[in-house]
């Protein structure tokens, strides 16, 4: 029977230290597979260190999980790209989210997963990506399910597929803070406002729409991304990962519940119901369908699963 | 001896391009007319009998024509980015501006001689990246990103093989180029999938009682009042609320304007300074050529003599988004 591993993305947000070990504790007794490490979105951000994610890494391995560390999406000073040169000591399994990344991998002949950021649309740039030593893709979000679909089977063969299934999508990167911008700060003396702001800062219209969230250097939509209807559908398109986007509260169950589907314990629109006291906003699925990717569409797809 | 320095200009019409050659462009760069490039508008752009027509008027006067396939060929859609490149290539360019890795690729094994630059949609910001595209498809200069200081595109330009290019004047794109979706989230289209951000079949402006509001699918991106002057709707430069404080979330309607790094620029190392703009009119395309040609050819011969003439910022504000300008990630506090 065709399923998919699930997997649980970087951290996006910035957390104190002690949560942030609080919460990869919780992970390591979750039923997630996979687990992403790291800082990718801001390099100021240092509550945790280089070792602090390897310690949690180890913790994570011994409780069999396959451990990725992630990359930083945007670097832009040297030494942002003495971090990135350091993520490949050891041999470490790296999720590669800058082409700068894939350079450092290709050259270390190293095995990488291939980030959602590399902007990887068509069969032959992932044809390139699988020659050059990736091993799994995440598509970028904005694919509908004919894309993925054609995308999965092309690669089939070469790459595992990797979807962004549940929480905030990453949508844009910018020089700028927009956190430290709110309060009228520069990124160089952002004094960490982000911690304060531990699932970000949300954007609303003029006529009070919620329609973003501020995450530092990363706008995300405010809508969270909710596929479990839809697995399903992903599972028939022939998607070997199922990924889920850590929010500070209700991460583990959000895991059970895309467990429980994929166990078939749970009907996908149950699942997707039960979600409805755990997502941090009301859930979208719109690039999924074709179609804008604030919308949600109802799924309607029955398939041989 | 100096390197040289080259002006590279916009042209989404025939007409543009010779104004833009006739006003003192070293380069123009163009798109065809569909979502192979990122300035995928209705009525814009060039089919192969313009192209030549362009190529030809720019080659007699020993100017260069670069065609920008800066888009990302989409899943079941490679053939029609690959037919692009051939038709560009016979006729004649002298170089594709291409971000996509596959489509680098296609290019670099069919046409082994041509010229390939990596697109600023490549999203290529440090000499690590460059390294990549080079080794890779042999290319031989890149578009940064507006998102690196003055020193940080010094530090790249130092390290790298790969002649750099950056933007001097334009639209100010505040996301990484390339790695923004704000569009498709409100639109479903966006740069990377439609070659379009902001596109105009979402776009409506409503009079609401003395406001003016502007929207994309129906999401509100910004409300003016009598007399303010209203801009086009994109999403980075709406007025959003944030902690029940109104104001441009992420930045305010403005150009990027450079000038004064211009001797800056040059002295770095930098090859080339890109004008954004295939969409704008080419009386829009003359001025902004016509200002830019005079301040290199200043900062090319005397660069210690060379300071900002107040004519030519008065010159680029006229034409300028907002009518305001600034120098963007290039100067550090701006982010």
């Amino acid at each position: 029977m065709t399923t998919a591993r699930l997997s649980l993305g970087p951290l996006l947000y910035y957390w104190p230290r002690q949560q942030t070990f609080d919460f990869y504790d919780e992970i390591a007794n979750s039923t997630v597979d996979v687990v992403y490490l790291g800082e990718t979105v801001c390099a100021r951000r240092h509550e945790l260190d280089a070792s602090d994610w390897l310690t949690i890494g180890q913790k994570l391995q011994a409780a069999g999980k396959e451990v990725v560390y992630s990359s930083q999406v945007l670097l832009e000073s040297e030494s942002d790209i003495r971090r990135l040169k350091s993520l490949f000591n050891n041999n470490k399994y790296i999720e590669a989210n800058d082409m700068s990344a894939v350079n450092l991998a290709t050259e270390a002949s190293l095995a990488f997963v291939a980030g959602m950021t590399l902007n990887l649309y068509n069969e032959s740039a992932l044809a390139l990506m699988a020659k050059k030593g990736a091993i799994r893709w995440v598509a970028p979000v904005e694919l509908n399910s004919a894309q993925l679909g054609y995308l999965v089977r092309a690669v089939a063969s070469t790459l595992e597929t990797e979807v962004f299934a549940f929480g905030r999508m990453p949508l844009a990167y910018s020089a700028r803070c927009f956190s430290a911008r709110h309060i009228n700060r520069q990124k160089d003396s952002c004094q960490f406002v982000c911690l304060d702001t531990p699932q970000g800062l949300d954007v609303y219209t003029q006529d009070n729409e919620p329609f973003l969230t501020l995450n530092g250097i990363q706008t995300q939509s405010v809508k969270s991304c909710d596929l479990l209807a839809d697995i399903p559908l992903l599972l028939d398109l022939g998607v070997n990962v199922l990924r889920i986007s850590p929010q500070a509260q209700h991460t583990p169950a959000i895991i059970e519940l895309f467990r429980a589907v994929l166990d078939n314990k749970i009907e996908p629109q149950e699942a997707f119901n039960r979600a409805n006291s755990l997502r941090l906003a009301a859930a979208c699925n719109g690039y999924l369908h074709d179609k804008a990717g604030l919308d949600l569409v109802a799924s309607r797809h029955v398939g041989s699963y | 001896m100096a390197l040289p320095f080259e002006l590279v200009c916009p042209a989404g019409s025939l007409s543009a391009l010779k104004v833009a050659v006739d006003n003192g462009a070293d380069c123009v760069y163009i798109g065809f007319r569909d979502d192979t490039n990122a300035r995928n508008f209705a009525g814009l752009n060039f089919d192969d009998v313009t192209l030549r027509q362009g190529i030809d008027y720019a080659h007699h006067r020993g100017k260069k024509v670069f065609v920008a396939l800066n888009t990302y060929p989409q899943a079941q859609g490679m053939k029609r980015w690959q037919s692009a490149v051939d038709r560009a290539v016979a006729a004649d360019v002298d170089a594709l501006i291409i971000a996509d890795i596959g489509l680098l690729d296609y290019a670099r094994q069919q046409y082994p001689e041509q010229r390939l630059h990596l697109s600023v949609q490549g999203s290529a910001t440090t000499h690590e990246a460059l390294a990549f595209y080079h080794r890779e498809f042999g290319i031989t200069r890149a578009v940064l990103p507006r998102v690196l200081s003055a020193a940080q595109i010094a530090a790249v330009t130092r390290q790298t093989p790969v002649e750099i290019e950056v933007f001097g004047f334009g639209s100010l794109c505040v996301m990484v180029e390339g790695r923004c979706l704000l569009s498709s989230y409100a639109t479903g289209d966006s740069p990377n999938n439609h070659g379009a951000c902001s596109p105009a079949h979402a776009v409506r402006w409503d009079q609401v009682g003395q406001n003016l509001e502007t929207r994309l699918n129906g999401v509100l991106i910004d409300r003016f009042a009598e007399g303010e002057s209203a801009c086009y709707p994109t999403i980075c430069k709406g007025r959003f609320n944030v902690n029940n404080e109104t104001y441009y979330a992420m930045e305010e309607p403005t150009s990027l304007n450079t000038l004064e790094l211009l001797p800056q620029l040059i002295a770095m190392g930098v090859r080339a300074i890109k004008i954004e703009g295939r969409q704008r009119s080419p009386a829009y395309i003359a001025a902004v050529t016509r200002t830019w040609r005079e301040a290199i050819d200043l900062a090319l011969r005397d660069s210690k003599q060379y300071i900002v003439r107040s004519s030519w910022t008065t010159e680029l504000d006229r034409l300028s988004e907002g009518s305001q300008h600034t120098l963007g990630a290039y100067h550090r506090p701006w982010k």
